[in-house]
């Protein structure tokens, strides 16, 4: 643990596309306490641009007090976060998001009185001109042909004029992480995306993130945060894996390397 | 739109555009009377059902837009100077009461806005000096409209009218553009919402802000149409009143307050029949709504068409069971 970042990123990797350039998101020495509880004891790493960067670890290891730190929902005791090389530590959720943060919630959040569209479509309505002219502005901002096509990349077409309260779960889930990406987010954190979704809708999910991880419509690529539970999931969707225990960083690395890595066998995997 | 609504709202347009000729003056009155509370729970229904907050003081403002008027009035300002005057007030208390809104929700948030509108009726009561105290202020005048007077009721009536088709157009407006559904968005999900760039603490000050307009607007039409105000109008238990107007006509529906401002201000009326026994039929008839109507009367059409797909959904269930079951028992036979 006492190692420094450089040591624990990979030198090299399978993924030959493995994102380059100046980090989205850098995070240093985050501390955050409750108590005498220490759940996240300096914990350091940087996501890439276009990179898919996983985040997994036991319960209790600081997983979610990291991400609720890194959207501005709790301050850090210690620590700095920085989003395209702006200091954002002290920011909360509506300042994060922008500047061209998106996340999913571990638990549905979708506006269950809208219909999928009206979501979609309310998503990103508040990127689009000032408080003032969006009260002039038509009933779907402008937005109606980016939401349609995210309707149709994520097959939701049939229930797309549907109230999203009435959807199955399944199909809930696809409208809260369709909803993540409507305002074309520079890094989107993905709160267990798996969390209670069919196993048959898995692969599919993890097909959408990999095609909007890609997706040439958005003129760049989006880099995503993800934890998840689901192991299959992380190792196929990430291009590197951050292991956390006890609120710290037990390794970074690529999937192969973090699958060949014997403490978190011991930690983790092995269970 | 549908060729139904369009049908029903040229029919409604017609009906209140002639039937007042063919009604006494109570009767014209009682609908001007109506529609000044169509106004004022227009702009609480804004606040409550669609923005989510939960306001107990509405009928402060409303205080605030009567007022405002009769004061200016009595100083000898005219009604057109003191109807934007009211709706300007009103929109900076609004802004003020919409403060702790963003510190509390709930009951607890309903709490501070009954403290607010129990403020506001001490000052109406007190400050004699201003409002004339529990004596209240009478001879407010109707105004003049481009040289016609609308001092007959019936011109009052139109003018009252014409006033609430208008604020009704710039609310449906407004709900239409990107505002409505980052109002509605606070309400169903404040926490997702702020994460989607929705500045939730403006527009929740907004919402008591515009709420707290047309309350005052229709407090100053008010004032002018019974010539006469005092405090009692005024009180937390008028607050409670709208709110439940809103309540009854259905919290979010555009259309809510207008028929839960004719069950509050014209159903009492033709409850008169029951007398003493009115409260109590009130009262009854408002439990049982709550009990089987909780989204108000405009929810019916929606419950109904729910329960028509549960029930078609359970058919065609039945009907899949059915032929499975038929199929298995050809391939039974078949072996």
């Amino acid at each position: 643990m006492s190692q420094s970042l450089d040591t624990l990123l990979p030198q090299h990797t399978h993924h030959h596309d493995r994102p380059q350039g100046a980090p989205v998101l850098k995070v240093s020495g985050l501390k955050k306490a409750y108590g005498a509880i220490q759940a996240v004891g300096g914990v350091s790493f940087e996501v890439r641009p276009g990179e898919i960067f996983g985040v997994i670890g036991p319960n209790g290891s600081g997983k979610t007090t990291l991400f609720n730190s890194m959207l501005g929902q709790i301050t850090p005791d210690e620590g700095r976060i920085e989003l395209n090389g702006e200091d954002v530590t002290q920011l909360g959720p509506l300042e994060l998001n922008r500047r061209g943060v998106g996340r999913t919630f571990q638990t549905l959040q979708v506006f269950g009185k809208m219909s999928v569209r009206d979501n979609l479509i309310v998503a990103a309505q508040e990127h689009q001109g000032t408080m003032f002219s969006r009260m002039f502005a038509p009933t779907d901002s402008g937005l109606g042909e980016k939401a349609d096509a995210l309707i149709d990349q994520f097959r939701i077409r049939h229930v797309a004029h549907k109230k999203a309260g009435e959807l199955s779960y399944g199909q809930q889930k696809l409208v809260d992480i369709a909803m993540a990406f409507m305002s074309e987010p520079d890094l989107v954190l993905l709160d267990e995306p798996c969390a209670g979704v069919n196993p048959s809708l898995v692969g599919g999910i993890s097909t959408l993130l990999k095609d909007l991880n890609h997706n040439p419509r958005f003129g760049k690529r989006s880099s995503f945060v993800v934890i998840e539970h689901n192991m299959d999931f992380v190792m196929d969707l990430c291009h590197r894996i951050m292991v956390m225990v006890e609120g710290k960083v037990m390794a970074i690395g690529t999937p192969e390397e973090i699958r060949g890595n014997k403490q978190v066998l011991d930690a983790y995997l092995g269970n | 739109m549908k060729k139904l609504h369009l049908i029903l709202l040229i029919a409604s347009a017609a009906l209140l555009l002639v039937a007042p000729n063919f009604l006494k003056n109570y009767g014209i009155y009682l609908l001007s009377y109506w529609l000044v509370f169509i106004i004022a729970t227009m702009g609480l229904n804004l606040t409550v059902g669609y923005a989510g907050q939960k306001s107990l003081g509405h009928a402060a403002f409303f205080g605030i837009g009567a007022y405002t008027v009769a004061i200016l009035m009595k100083a000898g300002f005219s009604f057109w100077f003191g109807l934007p005057a009211a709706a300007l007030i009103c929109f900076a208390v609004g802004l003020i009461l919409g403060f702790p809104a963003l510190r509390v929700q709930t009951i607890y948030l309903a709490f501070a806005t009954l403290g607010f509108n129990t403020a506001v009726w001490l000052v109406m009561r007190n400050e004699e000096w201003l409002t004339g105290g529990t004596f209240g202020i009478n001879n407010i005048a109707r105004p003049e409209l481009l040289g016609l007077s609308l001092e007959g009721n019936l011109a009052y009536y139109y003018f009252v009218l014409a006033v609430t088709v208008i604020l009704a157009l710039l609310l449906w407006g407004l709900l239409r553009s990107p505002w409505g559904k980052a109002f509605t968005a606070l309400r169903d999900n404040p926490i997702r919402a702020e994460s989607l760039g929705i500045d939730i603490r403006r527009y929740t000050l907004l919402s008591f802000a515009i709420g707290a307009v047309y309350a005052g607007i229709a407090g100053a039409l008010f004032a002018s149409l019974v010539n006469f105000i005092e405090p009692a109008p005024f009180t937390v238990a008028s607050s409670i009143m709208m709110y439940l107007m809103v309540v009854v006509g259905g919290p979010g529906y555009f259309l809510g307050p207008v028929l839960g401002a004719a069950v509050g201000v014209i159903l009492p009326e033709w409850l008169r029949f029951a007398q003493a026994w009115y409260l109590f039929v009130f009262g009854a008839a408002v439990v049982l709504l709550m009990i089987w109507l909780p989204d108000g009367l405009l929810s019916i059409p929606e419950r109904l068409r729910a329960k028509r797909q549960a029930r078609e959904a359970s058919a065609a269930r039945a009907a899949a069971a059915q032929q499975a079951a038929s199929q298995a028992k050809q391939l039974g036979a078949q072996a």
